[in-house]
């Protein structure tokens, strides 16, 4: 799925499975043809339901479908999920622990042309403290399509973090995609570069540059930002002894937060976290300026292995 | 003008001011809870439980059970009270209310208690899950319906009219909305703090048959629970005018009862005069 957006392999995968379980409604709040749910919408329109400019209320009226025993999966831009409907998320789906899928769209700076108002680079923390919330972020366009019957079939809130873009491939079918647990994208002994997403690609570049500079970099994948995958992060960190994480969010609570938590229960070892800092972005001409410029480039990658290897 | 008989008023008043006396003896026992609420949703609480909802304690699970969510959560004491009376809950349990082992949470827990439908207790989330279930009953072809109870003070919350909208696009007659409208919240007066008012206009607008009835009138709220199920175009918001404290002379229409417990001498003055019908 090279140079397919992660939004449309993920709307034709949802449309995909929509024949397969009848059980599977979508919502969407006046964004399916952004976020691609209009694909199941034209497909099967009588289990679409576009709620409007609402994403609270359509998170609450998923809570609902789920009550009947419906699989709803909520469409929205990930921004609005996480902020605006956060107490629907919070005490009807996570507390209530009702059946539902939030399909958080165009998150991390995706909507780079809107700027700020639309980027979510706060949502992994914030989803990440709900109990009951699974929080999963596919590295690119085929691991959000595989991720569409998994997320479906588990029985409980998630929140599926989506990029608008297109991100570096680095998943093929053949790699099998369990909940909590974290993959191995690259094996090395000198030092591990944990990260999730969009920067799952740029940090198999980084380890490529590194390679070539005699660095033998681990790339590890976490999909699940939460249950965190705690072992294989221990085990990196004994094997290699410092780590660095990546992730397209800020620095404050995300996987580089998850991460720093495991290591200081399991086993400390020096950490660099890269990620967007503390502050907001801006508005940008495409993605991938946009990242560079916020610190998450492949040479921010590179530069955060040489500090934690020097901190080692 | 539907015909109800003398015996199943005189039964449901009965139950009514059952729900009221276990209610405040439940939140006198914990010292936390909301008799005013409780109290103003007696009558409808009894005629729902009592007669309307199509329940089977046995099978909690039931298909095709009628749903009720309790939006305004914070009158947990009489939904407890209704379920413990129907056999979803021991009897025994509501002593327990609010202790740290028992299942019963201040505000109603879906997970915890049987009967339960939904977890409410912040308020404004009735209408639109019900909306959802509501679809949800129609997408699988069964024939249940969904009712919801909020309180007036709760429909300042822009969620109560985002759901309502979404269940007038789908026309969604399966779903009733009752509105214990007592005039009094947390604070004071409804109309003082921020006024509804012409409150059943608005629903009208909103695309909802209304009917407006006296909510302490059991044979007007049996009627009109009838009438929603005859109406098969659009959902139905039941407009309740209440009394807040009802059936004790000094919580009635009094803010300062919303969420503050009786003390013995208080309890025993208010079950003095809902045990001698005054």
């Amino acid at each position: 799925m090279a140079g397919v957006p992660m939004r449309q392999a993920f709307g034709l995968a949802l449309a995909e499975y929509g024949a397969a379980n009848p059980d599977v409604v979508v919502l969407d709040a006046d964004t399916s043809s952004s976020t691609l749910s209009r694909f199941f919408a034209e497909r099967f329109p009588e289990r679409f339901f576009n709620i409007g400019i609402a994403e609270p209320c359509m998170v609450d009226v998923a809570v609902g479908l789920a009550l009947g025993g419906h699989i709803p999966f909520v469409n929205g831009f990930a921004a609005l999920l996480a902020l605006r409907a956060l107490e629907q998320v919070r005490t009807c789906v996570c507390y209530a622990r009702t059946n539902v899928k939030l399909a958080a769209a165009f998150a991390g700076l995706s909507d780079y042309k809107d700027g700020p108002t639309h980027h979510a680079i706060t949502d992994i923390a914030i989803m990440r403290a709900l109990p009951e919330m699974t929080v999963i972020v596919p590295a690119d366009a085929e691991e959000a399509a595989a991720w569409v019957p998994p997320v479906a079939e588990y029985d409980g809130p998630v929140y599926l973090r989506l990029s608008r873009d297109v991100a570096i491939p680095v998943h093929d079918r053949s790699t099998g995609l369990c909940i909590g647990r974290g993959i191995v994208r690259r094996p090395g002994g000198d030092v591990t570069i944990v990260a999730t997403g969009t920067m799952v690609g740029r940090s198999l570049r980084a380890a490529e540059g590194l390679a070539a500079e005699g660095i033998d970099a681990r790339v590890l994948e976490i999909h699940t930002v939460k249950p965190l995958d705690v072992e294989l992060i221990r085990q990196a960190a004994e094997e290699t002894g410092a780590l660095v994480t990546a992730e397209e969010h800020t620095v404050i609570g995300g996987l580089g937060g998850a991460v720093a938590e495991a290591l200081a229960q399991t086993r400390p070892v020096p950490l660099e976290r890269v990620g967007i800092a503390d502050a907001f972005a801006r508005t940008a001409p495409d993605v991938d300026s946009l990242m560079d410029a916020c610190g998450l480039a492949v040479a921010d990658v590179v530069a955060a292995v040489k500090r934690v290897l020097a901190r080692r | 003008m539907a015909h109800y008989p003398e015996s199943l008023i005189t039964e449901l008043e009965e139950r009514a001011r059952q729900l009221r006396i276990t209610s405040l003896q439940m939140i006198h026992r914990r010292a936390a809870g909301h008799p005013g609420g409780a109290l103003s949703a007696a009558e409808i609480m009894a005629a729902l439980f009592f007669h309307r909802l199509r329940l089977d304690p046995a099978r909690p699970d039931w298909p095709e059970r009628d749903r009720f969510i309790l939006s305004k959560g914070h009158a947990s004491a009489p939904l407890y009270a209704a379920l413990a009376a129907r056999g979803f809950i021991p009897i025994e349990e509501l002593a327990h209310w609010g202790d740290l082992s028992c299942p019963l949470q201040g505000h109603p827990d879906r997970l915890k208690t049987p009967g339960v439908e939904m977890t409410s207790g912040i308020l404004g989330h009735g209408v639109a899950i019900g909306a959802g279930l509501a679809l949800s009953a129609r997408l699988r072809g069964l024939s249940y319906r969904v009712y919801t109870l909020l309180g007036d003070g709760e429909c300042q919350g822009g969620i109560v009219w985002e759901g309502a909208l979404v269940a007038a696009r789908y026309r969604l007659s399966n779903l009733t909305a009752i509105v214990d409208c007592n005039g009094v919240q947390l604070d004071g007066p409804v109309h003082e703090i921020l006024p509804l008012e012409p409150f059943a206009d608005k629903w009208r607008m909103f695309n909802w048959a209304v009917l407006e009835i006296n909510g302490h009138n059991m044979r007007q709220i049996l009627e009109a629970l009838d009438t929603a199920a005859e109406i098969h175009d659009r959902p139905t918001v039941v407009v309740a005018r209440t009394t807040k404290g009802k059936g004790v002379s000094f919580m009635e229409n009094n803010a300062a009862w919303h969420g503050v417990p009786p003390n013995d001498e208080q309890l025993a003055r208010a079950l003095q005069e809902l045990k001698g019908g005054a």
